[in-house]
């Protein structure tokens, strides 16, 4: 009974993982005599939600640079003129700051990452699809600029953005921006500290702006604007509002970008040309296909009907495979197609170990259904073993969690990523899968 | 039972074939690092009509840009190495040859690695080596709880490594491949393939020590060969099935990359059978001479 259960579950799985796989529009043309069809059949999007929790997926499989075509960049912060605790926070501003200016520049999915090697601070910027990557270098490498702005006198209540004019107080003034609560009342707020030059500028501006609002810009962009209550001496400021946590936390970043700003370098440029990417994916597409062929044709030429299991056990995995890069959703780059393709070799390892336990139960004079259970048994030490030693270099080279004396490098992640998660699907598949198949015929067999 | 540690020293005499060129040349010419490990740029550009490479070669020096090396990398495609390159440099040299040769080249892949990142991942790749391999050394000791069997899964590992660098050395001395990034990568990959062979047939002298604890290591040797020699070599052949797939007919950028999971994963196959365990047999005969 269980065994049937298990059946109907690896039934759903591949149709879910199939419709899941293929791509999102299929054209279907079809004509006989004066019937005809020629429509496309589009693949809905996922959204799903469940109280806080949404999924929100297209089912399309994202491309690295090196598929896609566009830029990998790195830059170098120049941390010279910041504080060393306050360093963290000034590269996060900065990361924030750009990942502003890239997406003004259009591009989609941008990939941002800061990254920490010694005592040096880098950015880690990926473009997708970009032409023209030097402007978009251009536009990346400047340092933030911090304003803040007054109404001009002339100026109504119904007062828009460019109403607003230079007071000559610049985030050169600003010390730092924090995160800070009310005594009071408990709500996040934000606090300015300005340098003494800064606080005494500060003074001057809200001592004539009482009752009217002072803008903070950052990049020609207004952040906030927030009422002056009183004239502030103390060189010390709170923005109160109605902030959440994160509302706080998101303009205390926004404000650092200006007030810890960090001259960046770019000290690594990729640039892939679109059609070298798409090039590489029809080509690995194709060399996956006959490869899958060729293990398939090995696999029942030299098993025979277990091979014919095998393969089926192959195509699951492949699919399964698929849908998990599609909901994850995993960033396919070149590498990473080799250690998947990789990985369907590999896939039908578990198999080969327990096939040939089984023939040699068999040899032994047991009858089938035993040596299907023995062989499974016995190969089981041999498969988990073997396995670990792979899943430990996919580990190391993954680098999970960013040590800095490890290689964090998007291509070597990539290709440890899809391996390690093959290696572990393979195991589900070359199982599971070929198991409750094997019973299934075996039982078949028993009882003709 | 076929008797295959008769010819125990034939096998590590094969090893040696393949192994002691590849180490003669890393003595002597050493390995190509890429870009990844030296800094410097790497260009690829595409004309549409024909362009002897000299005449490229000689524009570029005219306007300061000191080639390293041009390589023709296809149909008027050339790949171009230089120094590193400061911001937006890559549209200059486009312009530059647009405007000698009368023709835009399109630009396939453009690179430039700063020196410091280079030294950083010399370094990065040393350790991630060292952790790999002390992983994994630790982990067959406990699973097999004897020192024996995780040092010869060692050496076999080492032989491995030994056959893949050496085989890169002679490619890079006559045919310019680069050690880069993905390289260090299939090393690493190269380090569990091999010992993941080695303990499926370890795993076999290991049961069979306890059910027939009478029996001579050596017999125990070859049983445990003949039993896993047919999963063993058909498992490298699907693996090799799909590298050959990818390697003949998948992108120019992977093509090193997979021809070396390619050496890799033959030796690991040769080594795990006719190394890890003549090594054990040889082991064993040595602690019974004493």
């Amino acid at each position: 009974m269980k065994n049937r259960r298990l059946l109907w579950f690896i039934i759903i799985l591949t149709l879910v993982s199939l419709y899941v796989s293929l791509p999102g529009v299929i054209p279907v043309k079809f004509s006989f005599r004066n019937f005809s069809i020629d429509q496309e059949i589009k693949r809905p999007a996922l959204n799903w939600k469940a109280g806080s929790f949404s999924l929100k997926r297209d089912l399309e499989i994202k491309k690295g640079i090196d598929l896609a075509g566009g830029a990998h960049l790195v830059f170098q912060a120049d941390m010279a003129e910041v504080k060393k605790e306050d360093q963290k926070a000034a590269i996060e501003a900065s990361r924030d700051n750009i990942e502003k200016r890239v997406n003004l520049f259009g591009v989609t999915e941008p990939v941002i990452q800061t990254s920490r090697a010694g005592d040096d601070y880098r950015l880690i910027v990926e473009l997708a699809g970009v032409e023209d990557i030097n402007t978009a270098v251009d536009l990346i490498g400047q340092t933030a600029q911090l304003d803040f702005r007054e109404l001009e006198e002339e100026a109504t209540a119904a007062a828009t953005i460019f109403d607003f004019k230079q007071t000559g107080l610049t985030g050169k003034d600003l010390t730092k921006a924090e995160v800070k609560f009310d005594p009071n009342t408990g709500q996040p707020t934000v606090g300015l500290i300005f340098s003494s030059e800064g606080g005494t500028k500060f003074s001057e501006i809200t001592g004539r702006n009482i009752s009217k609002q002072v803008a903070i810009f950052l990049d020609e962009f207004p952040v906030t604007a927030p009422t002056v209550q009183e004239r502030i001496t103390t060189g010390e400021a709170i923005i109160s509002g109605e902030f959440t946590i994160e509302e706080a936390k998101q303009l205390v970043i926004q404000l650092n970008a200006g007030a810890l700003p960090v001259p960046i370098t770019l000290i690594e440029q990729r640039n892939i040309g679109a059609t070298l990417g798409a090039d590489s994916v029809q080509k690995s597409v194709n060399a996956g296909l006959i490869g899958l062929l060729m293990v398939i044709v090995f696999m029942i030429s030299y098993y025979g009907k277990l091979g014919v299991l095998a393969s089926l056990a192959l195509i699951v995995y492949g699919l399964v495979t698929l849908t998990i890069y599609k909901l994850i959703p995993i960033t396919l780059t070149l590498p990473g197609v080799a250690g998947f393709i990789l990985s369907v070799g590999m896939a039908v390892d578990a198999n080969i170990l327990i096939f040939e336990r089984m023939k040699e139960e068999i040899r032994d004079g047991k009858p089938r259904a035993m040596a299907v259970e023995l062989g499974f048994g016995r190969a089981w030490d041999s498969i988990r073993d073997a396995n670990v030693a792979t899943l430990i270099t996919c580990f190391i080279l993954f680098n999970p969690f960013n040590w800095s004396f490890l290689n964090s490098s998007g291509m070597v992640r990539g290709f440890a990523l899809t391996l390690g998660l093959g290696v572990i699907l393979s195991l589900f598949t070359g199982i599971a899968v070929t198991r409750t198949l094997l019973r299934t015929f075996t039982k078949a067999e028993v009882k003709r | 039972m076929i008797r295959w540690m008769k010819f125990k020293y034939l096998y590590f005499l094969i090893s040696a074939l393949v192994i002691i060129p590849g180490i003669f040349s890393l003595i002597r010419f050493g390995l190509k690092p890429s870009i990844d490990f030296t800094g410097g740029t790497l260009a690829e550009y595409k004309f549409e009509e024909q362009v002897e490479k000299e005449k490229i070669a000689e524009v570029l020096e005219k306007n300061e840009y000191h080639l390293s090396s041009i390589q023709s990398s296809g149909d008027n495609t050339y790949l171009l190495r230089l120094p590193p390159i400061e911001n937006g440099q890559d549209l200059k040299i486009i312009e530059v040859l647009e405007s000698e040769l009368s023709q835009a080249p399109i630009e396939l892949r453009f690179e430039t690695v700063g020196p410091t990142l280079g030294k950083e991942l010399l370094i990065k790749t040393i350790v991630a080596i060292i952790l790999a391999a002390g992983f994994i050394v630790g982990y067959v000791t406990w699973r097999f709880k004897n020192a024996k069997f995780g040092v010869c899964a060692i050496l076999a590992m080492f032989h491995d490594t030994l056959v893949l660098i050496g085989i890169f050395s002679l490619l890079g001395h006559f045919l310019n491949v680069e050690i880069d990034t993905l390289f260090v990568t299939a090393v690493l990959t190269v380090l569990s393939f091999s010992v993941h062979d080695t303990i499926v047939v370890y795993d076999r002298i290991r049961e069979s020590q306890k059910n027939y604890p009478k029996t001579d290591f050596e017999s125990l040797a070859n049983k445990a060969i003949t039993e896993t020699l047919s999963r063993s070599l058909n498992n490298s052949l699907t693996i090799i099935f799909m590298l050959i797939a990818l390697f003949l007919l998948g992108g120019v950028t992977i093509k090193w990359f997979v021809l070396a999971l390619l050496i890799g994963t033959v030796s690991g196959t040769y080594s795990s059978t006719f190394n890890a365990v003549p090594l054990l047999v040889v082991w064993q005969k040595l602690k019974e001479r004493k």
